[in-house]
């Protein structure tokens, strides 16, 4: 017996799941494909060729090196403020949090440009202050530990965000039962509250893992010019220096990132499943343990950390875009507005890209929502072994580093299958990878809202004769439409500052804006990119308030730093 | 063990008392229980006997040492008060075992390793946990997790222990198992107790004096027989037991009243000299054909071995009434009123 449902349902939902199949799930099976061909014949003959290459081993070490490095920076900043912003009474924390989910929303290029112009010889901020390094000392920046500076910061909102929801479900009494126990302070703290968020600080510290490992961003604006490759960067350089030709030995390389991260994804939800259901329900009240007088020096260096890591490179970038040449050091009758003028204005390439990026960005998210609406739907009212398993596998295209799911794109658009045509080279690559990649992102926030939805109101206009149509469009839509908005809404922002998927996939005519700052700072026009990079920055902030405006009328869940 | 002393204490949420003006004692060694609608403040006036929150007004002291004053702004910590305290929802640590949830107190307390093996074998062996040390606190039931929660509250010898609706959770069956656990804890301990419930029945059959509390007010505190017996409230006697208050149309001041035109020697305290109002309980009606009062059955309900009558006056008015001998829905008998309580309305 099938719960709810109806035939028609039945039929929409075979055909909705197998074209999100088909678009999510089918690239990645390709790839794998790939990777196990020796010239045309099953094999592992290439595979093992590749593996044993020195620039492909040492670049496998470097983005272990990379990324675990910078997750343990991730951990240490994002859990203590997770600590201190689920558990004691800190003030004004909802502006604390949206401060520090900023640093996840802002693309990891522009992370890297924005912290370049902060330091190094020719940091027009540092000019303008009269302490910068003497000219010919070398960028810090550019080295391992640059890396896995920028790497640690970018993601530190994922272990700040997994801990919190783990902190949040740790029930008051707990902690008050330690405390009329006679146990005080720290100790309170080291005994039970850790012990039970271990799970989601595990969990949170393998998915940042994953993360920092796919990062393509940062390394490629740090590491290229130090001639330090890790697996997403080396892969970029043999495609962009060798052509497609070399696609059956970048496959290798993305299976290999994708073997790695994928250890890690499993890692991360053994972690999840472990964290212990309580056993009694929780309290609606949260923490707040009073801090008393430590309050407001806390708050000082919480602020200060926020300062540094947000404001501090802002100003560099804005100091750069308003210097007429980088290395000028900004002062009265030195600032201009010349950079803006030329890159929002003038450049082709740039108007080319606002447009397609804007294009991409709104067509996936309209696209999106068409598709996982009535999914996510269908999906909660027939609930069967094959849905659970696309539920499950559903993370893979955004969970998988960005260079993966590029080649896997190639592979399986480059020759379309009984025609001379390619995809290869077109925007329409870039959009269908761009589908599978935030699938996620929007098929999320909707499930969680229908979540909280009663099954039985649909089944009311049921009772009154509406039909499947009509039961979507006049009492589903309208319940799920503010999820829905929230979730375009940050489809629509990833989307538009994306930068690892295009950069593999662009060409002439195609490139998005991730990829128009690249390449402006690859070609030495940094003051030009640096006001891109600000108004990327700006949109950004701006769509973000948007949805906090609106984050009462979300349902909880849909909002992704309001767990 | 300690004595509870309360004076003008208040407490605020967000402008709104939620408790008002309680000043009152509880003895050394008594077994009180808070009891009363919800929402009344009940867990509020709990949670400032821990020090799990601050009185806005008055003072609170156990044991003769001040715990918390509001005029001073000070207030001893609950981790400093060596009170037990036993949560609705048990709150066990589910990361430990029996054991060391039990033993978890002593630790702190920086026992010898002897002293809390003694001391929590004992505790164990008191709930009757023995067989379960070992396991871990989702393996067990709701009640022996409510046993658990006792024994961790027991083990370091509070001074007090207050048990928040601690058997809510619970079946009917397995409550009354748990009241005789924990009255004998006390009997045991002679620890002062509080305890707050919703379930007159539970804190008539344990406590040695009940608060009947109602938005943010302790309205009486007095022992179960009294509450139902000697109500000083209008309130007080709808909420406990089952009765109806009807007005004094006259009354000498000596002791007989007209009630619902029937005139009636009625109870009253020695210090009222005006009362307004009876509670007129089952016990203090009688069925007879003689009755002063005419009144038809309006429903009937049997309670094993007698019925419960519910009756309606010529004049509206509903009184309830027990008996052993069976009446039909529609019959028409007599009542006489039978020495009632009598108090003046609030
Ligand atoms: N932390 C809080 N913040 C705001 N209001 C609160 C808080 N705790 C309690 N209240 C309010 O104080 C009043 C008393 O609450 P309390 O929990 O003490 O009631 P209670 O008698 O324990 O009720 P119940 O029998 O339902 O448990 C209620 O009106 C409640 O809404
Ligand atoms: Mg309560």
């Amino acid at each position: 017996m099938q719960k709810g449902g109806s035939r028609s349902e039945h039929r929409l939902l075979s055909v909705v799941l197998l074209i999100a199949t088909f678009v999510t799930l089918a690239p990645v099976m390709r790839l794998f494909v790939e990777g196990l061909t020796d010239r045309t014949r099953p094999g592992l003959g290439l595979a093992a060729d590749v593996l044993s290459q020195p620039a492909t081993l040492d670049a496998l070490r470097n983005s272990l090196v990379t990324a675990g490095l910078g997750t343990v920076i991730s951990v240490v900043l994002g859990s203590a403020f997770a600590f201190i912003v689920a558990l004691t009474d800190l003030r004004a924390k909802a502006a604390l949090v949206f401060c520090l989910m900023i640093p996840m929303m802002i693309p990891p290029q522009i992370t890297a440009l924005s912290w370049i112009q902060l330091m190094g010889p020719s940091s027009v901020l540092l000019k303008t202050l009269g302490i910068a390094p003497p000219l010919g000392s070398a960028q810090p920046l550019y080295s391992p530990g640059g890396i896995v500076l920028l790497l640690g910061i970018q993601h530190m909102s994922i272990v700040f965000l997994t801990l919190r929801a783990g902190l949040r479900a740790i029930p008051q009494e707990v902690v008050e039962a330690a405390r009329i126990s006679g146990a005080r302070g720290l100790r309170t703290w080291w005994q039970v509250v850790m012990p039970l968020t271990l799970p989601s600080l595990a969990a949170g510290s393998a998915i940042t893992f994953v993360t920092a490992l796919g990062n393509f961003g940062i390394p490629a604006m740090l590491g290229i010019p130090a001639g330090y490759s890790t697996l997403p960067t080396l892969v970029y350089q043999k495609l962009a220096g060798m052509g497609t030709g070399v696609l059956a030995e970048v496959s290798v390389l993305a299976m290999l990132i994708g073997t790695v991260a994928i250890a890690g994804i499993l890692a991360q939800r053994f972690f999840q499943t472990r964290q212990r259901v309580h056993l009694v329900g929780s309290t609606s009240r949260p923490l707040a343990i009073p801090l008393g007088r430590a309050r407001l020096p806390v708050e000082i260096a919480l602020w200060a950390v926020v300062a540094a890591i947000l404001v501090l490179p802002m100003f560099g970038l804005v100091a750069t875009s308003l210097v007429p040449a980088y290395g000028v050091p900004l002062r009265l009758d030195t600032i201009t507005l010349q950079s803006w003028a030329e890159v929002l204005f003038s450049q082709p390439v740039t108007r080319r890209a606002f447009a397609n990026s804007l294009c991409l960005a709104l067509g996936v998210a309209l696209v999106l929502m068409a598709m996982c609406l009535p999914l996510a739907w269908l999906m909660s009212r027939n609930p069967t072994r094959l849905t659970r398993l696309f539920d499950s596998l559903l993370d893979l295209p955004y969970a998988l580093p960005g260079v993966v799911l590029a080649i896997a794109m190639i592979l399986l658009l480059i020759d379309l299958p009984l025609t001379d045509a390619t995809l290869y080279g077109t925007v329409w690559i870039i959009f269908l990878a761009y589908l599978a990649r935030f699938f996620e992102v929007m098929f999320r926030p909707v499930q969680a809202s229908l979540k909280q939805l009663d099954p039985a109101m649909a089944e009311a206009a049921q009772s009154v004769g509406a039909g499947l149509s009509r039961r979507m469009r006049d009492v589903v839509l309208p319940l799920t439409a503010p999820a829905a908005a929230a979730g375009a809404i940050l489809v629509f922002l990833t989307a538009f500052n994306e930068l690892t998927v295009s950069a593999l996939l662009w060409s002439s005519g195609t490139e998005t804006l991730g990829v128009v700052i690249f390449n402006l700072e690859d070609s030495g026009e940094t003051a030009m990119a640096s006001a891109l990079a600000m108004t990327i920055v700006l949109v950004v902030m701006v769509l973000m308030g948007l949805i906090q405006l609106f984050s009462r009328r979300f349902p909880k869940g849909v909002v992704p730093w309001q767990t | 063990m300690a004595d509870i002393d309360l004076s003008s204490v208040g407490k605020d949420f967000a402008g709104t008392p939620a408790l008002q003006d309680i000043t009152t004692r509880f003895d050394d060694g008594e077994f009180i229980a808070l009891l009363g609608p919800s929402g009344c403040g009940k867990t509020t006036l709990l949670r400032l006997l821990a020090g799990f929150e601050m009185p806005d007004r008055g003072r609170i002291a156990i044991g003769g040492c001040d715990m918390a004053d509001a005029g001073r702004g000070a207030m001893v910590p609950p981790e400093d008060r060596n009170i037990g305290f036993v949560f609705q929802s048990y709150a066990l640590w589910p990361h430990m075992s029996v054991r060391r949830n039990v033993s978890y107190p002593l630790e702190i307390r920086r026992l010898s390793r002897d002293a809390i093996a003694t001391r929590t074998e004992a505790a164990l062996q008191a709930t009757g946990l023995g067989d379960y040390a070992d396991r871990m606190p989702s393996d067990l039931s709701g009640g022996q997790r409510q046993r658990v929660a006792l024994a961790r509250c027991l083990v370091s010898d509070p001074q007090a222990v207050l048990l928040d609706e601690p058997l809510a959770n619970l079946d009917v069956a397995l409550r009354a198992s748990m009241q005789a656990v924990f009255t004998d804890f006390h009997r045991r301990t002679g620890a002062t107790m509080v305890y707050v419930t919703h379930d007159q029945s539970e804190a008539m059959a344990m406590a040695d004096r009940i608060a009947v509390m109602d938005r943010g007010r302790i309205r009486q505190l007095d022992t179960p027989q009294n509450l139902y017996e000697r109500p000083a409230s209008r309130f007080v006697a709808e909420f406990v037991g089952r009765g109806t208050v009807v007005p004094v149309q006259a009354h000498d001041g000596a002791g007989r009243a007209r009630i619902l035109g029937a005139e009636v020697a009625v109870n009253a305290a020695p210090q009222s000299r005006f009362v307004d109002h009876v509670c007129l309980r089952p016990e203090n009606l009688a069925i007879s054909e003689t009755g002063d009062l005419r009144a038809k059955v309006a429903r009937v309900t049997y309670l094993g071995g007698k019925y419960l009558l519910e009756t309606v006056l010529d004049c509206g008015t509903r009184l309830v009434t027990e008996t052993r001998a069976r009446f039909d829905t529609g019959a028409q008998l007599g009542l006489t009123i039978n020495a009632p309580w009598a108090f003046a309305e609030d």
